[in-house]
């Protein structure tokens, strides 16, 4: 096998695929919640949460959803490929020191990202509750991966699979039955603000994974930085993980719109380009 | 016979209204006929001067001589035989303060323009080189960081016959001469040069290796690595830390750059964003300040450069203040942000405070004091922050042993040695943002260091 090379790929829903990629080094050395940069053909550099690892067979596995023209280069490259550039483990591992009992609260494409963790944490035998939200039934994943290490609640934004409704109801059900150490939640910002704001109310610890817009990784351009308790803090270097009590979502809810126009264009061109 | 010209000889320059609209070099270099009529000004000082300027003693009245003689490529080998990067030093040195500062012909006109004729002689054997090969059979080094002191200690050791890897963490060579400085100051194919010149040497280069995070130091010694040198730069930005920093439409210069160069965003079909403001605000002095400024020119803005001291305080080389100008830079000097105005999350305005020049500080300059009730607004809708850099803490954040002072600078020895046995460090990472010159000497320095310890074992 060659550095780098797509060794897996399956596409978990319409827009989420998985690859196997194979990195002995990283595979060796990356814990949860760490990620990797890669950079393909005419790509940008795009950060990507490290989903699962067999280090024995030195692969790593990235999870992404097809949103621009970055990804979508991704999702069309083949088993077989090699990725021109991959980097990582960025990022700091997440911390699970004197975690007993957790729940880790997951939306979309965050579910990949919330694996490692409910799976690091059942390895250290606490208790685990999951919640994966999605849109609807279609795009329900990795549903049977999380059961073997979580007691796993669904729900669907449309009702069309297990429970109706968005996170924050399953959530508020089990913090009135039951004692967390640590809340984890990882997906889009509005999502984990608004479970922010709930385990606030309980007064639970909780962790939230951020996802800002990346170049280097490694804290050169300062443009992943956000506002924790009231300092400039840089997610690629800092974080990933921030104390989500303390996180100004609402600003980086407006620094992740910095390029949706340019995105919205490019992807149309690239669309187009394509069926050319 | 001597050239009495008061004047240096002109550099052929591309046309400042067609280079704003191009990334292009602006400096075109000298032709034979150009370099030999400048390098006959050279009085040929008996106790050199000029070279006492130079942070590497380049034996520069030697080379124009050689240069006088028609022999380019003596001339050539005489540069390199302290500076190994002289195509790109003879482009981006602040040669005003150093060798050039010194030149007598300076004292009742311009100096020799040393600098141009490094280029020349440099540009010269690029087109004519041959390949230089080495066996490399002794012991593995590492080197970490592909800057320009990176690159200097590989190749300075690959010549003695060390087997040296290069670890970078991005995806591309050259640290800041390729993610930091322009096309249209360094071509990026000069640093692609160099770096494929170590190649042939034997160097082997990794990229998208971050130690720290993929191998930490002592990894990489049980990996076999005999010697470690870390040349791991200054690339940590700063900011103000003053409210709006967060808006859309802020940038560090380091990303506005990387995004143009090393993504290069400025390209129509390029997949890397990037905001293209109507009215940019640089904030600071710098070279950094100039290089944001001048291309946000080149992406159609109108640029202010605001800066709280004074002209004569910029610390910019002279010539890209010079060029900035004649593109059509603004300058808003005297002038500090103190606030950064915004809707609807995007950059609308920028609040400032006028200055005034009091008391010298500890550096010498005089320091700028706020004249009370001087807030104004400019309009703009980009901010591009340059007001330094300082070493990256993921290092030392994985390196517990790894010594740093209170600006996270690595701690060396006068031979480079850090708190580590067999690991040493050199460049912005010892020193903080400084030049390529002083990084590459260090970069030397630890090669010659590494050798004395390695030879005898
Ligand atoms: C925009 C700009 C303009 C400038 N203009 C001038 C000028 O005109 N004249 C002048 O003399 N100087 C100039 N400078 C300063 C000069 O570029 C620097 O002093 C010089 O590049 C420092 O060299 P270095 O090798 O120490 O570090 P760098 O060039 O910073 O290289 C460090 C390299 O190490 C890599 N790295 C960092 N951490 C790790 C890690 N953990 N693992 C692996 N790799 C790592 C980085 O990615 C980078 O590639 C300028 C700087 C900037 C930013
Ligand atoms: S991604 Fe550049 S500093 Fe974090």
């Amino acid at each position: 096998m060659k550095l780098n090379q797509i060794v897996e790929k399956k596409q978990l829903n319409q827009v989420v695929y998985l690859m196997g990629i194979y990195n002995p080094a990283v595979a060796n050395k990356a814990k949860a919640g760490q990620f990797v940069i890669f950079k393909h053909k005419e790509s940008e550099r795009i950060p990507l949460t490290i989903a699962d690892c067999n280090s024995k067979m030195g692969i790593v596995y990235i999870v992404f959803q097809q949103a621009g023209v970055s990804t979508a280069i991704l999702s069309r490259a083949n088993v077989g490929e090699q990725l021109d550039h991959f980097a990582g483990p960025l990022g700091n591992a997440t911390n699970f020191e004197k975690v007993k009992s957790a729940c880790v609260v997951a939306g979309g494409v965050g579910a990949a990202i919330a694996y490692p963790i409910a799976k690091t944490l059942h390895s250290q035998n606490a208790k685990v509750d999951a919640i994966l939200g999605f849109r609807s039934k279609n795009l329900v994943f990795f549903e049977e991966k999380f059961q073997t290490v979580a007691d796993t609640h669904i729900v669907t934004d449309d009702g069309s699979y297990a429970q109706k409704g968005l996170v924050t109801y399953s959530l508020e059900q089990l913090l009135n039955t039951k004692q967390y150490d640590c809340v984890f939640v990882v997906g889009p910002l509005p999502m984990m603000k608004a479970v922010a704001n709930l385990t606030k109310e309980y007064s639970v610890k909780t962790i939230a994974s951020m996802n800002p817009i990346m170049i280097d990784g490694t804290g050169m351009c300062g443009g992943c930085r956000l506002t924790v308790d009231g300092k400039t803090k840089f997610a690629c270097v800092d974080g990933p993980d921030f104390d989500a009590h303390k996180v100004d979502f609402d600003q980086l809810i407006a620094r992740n719109k910095t390029y949706q126009q340019f995105e919205r264009h490019a992807y149309d061109k690239y669309c187009n380009l394509l069926k050319k | 016979m001597i050239n009495t010209q008061k004047t240096k000889t002109p550099m052929p320059h591309q046309d400042a209204k067609l280079r704003i609209n191009n990334f292009d070099e602006v400096a075109l270099g000298y032709t034979v006929q150009q370099a030999q009529n400048e390098a006959l000004r050279c009085l040929s000082c008996k106790n050199s001067p000029c070279t006492t300027g130079c942070p590497v003693n380049v034996d520069i009245k030697k080379f124009i001589s050689q240069i006088v003689e028609g022999d380019f490529e003596s001339a050539y080998q005489t540069i390199a035989k302290t500076n190994c990067l002289p195509a790109v030093c003879g482009r981006v040195c602040p040669q005003e303060i150093q060798c050039e500062s010194k030149c007598v012909c300076g004292i009742k006109g311009q100096p020799v323009a040393i600098g141009r004729l490094e280029r020349f002689v440099a540009d010269w054997h690029a087109q004519r080189q041959t390949t230089q090969t080495s066996t490399c059979t002794k012991q593995k080094i590492a080197v970490v960081g592909s800057g320009p002191s990176g690159l200097a200690c590989a190749g300075d050791l690959a010549r003695l016959g060390y087997q040296v890897t290069v670890f970078e963490a991005l995806h591309v060579l050259g640290g800041v001469l390729a993610y930091g400085i322009p096309q249209f100051r360094l071509p990026k194919e000069i640093v692609e040069n160099e770096v494929e010149n170590l190649k042939k040497l034997g160097v082997e280069f990794q990229t998208n290796v971050v130690i720290g995070k993929l191998f930490d130091v002592d990894e990489l010694k049980n990996q076999g690595y005999s010697a470690i040198y870390l040349a791991t730069g200054a690339g940590l930005p700063k900011f103000m830390n003053i409210p709006g920093e967060g808006l859309s439409g802020v940038y560090s210069a380091n990303e506005y750059l990387t995004r143009i160069n090393l993504m290069k965003a400025y390209l129509e079909n390029s997949t890397t964003p990037i905001l293209k403001g109507k009215k940019v605000c640089v904030v600071g002095g710098g070279n950094v300040a100039m290089d944001a400024a001048r291309s946000a020119l080149r992406m159609g803005s109108e640029v202010h450069v605001v800066y709280r001291r004074g002209e004569q305080e910029l610390p910019a080389r002279k010539e890209e203040i010079e060029h900035g100008k004649e593109e059509g830079l603004i300058f808003d000097f005297l002038t500090n942000p103190v606030k950064i105005l915004g809707k609807d999350g995007f950059v609308v305005g920028m609040e400032c405070v006028k200055m005034q020049l009091g008391q010298p500080d500890a550096s010498g300059r005089r320091r700028p004091e706020e004249i009370p009730q001087s807030n104004f607004v400019i309009d703009c809708d980009l901010v591009i922050m340059a007001l330094g850099t300082s070493p990256n803490p993921l290092l030392k954040n994985s390196t517990p042993n790894l010594q740093t002072d209170k600006w996270g600078c690595i701690v060396v020895d006068q031979n480079g040695q850090t708190s580590m046995e067999n690991v040493y460090a050199g460049g912005d990472a010892t020193t903080g943002s400084a030049t390529v010159i002083l990084a590459m000497s260090q970069g030397k320095l630890v090669a010659k260091s590494i050798d004395e310890k390695l030879k005898n074992q």
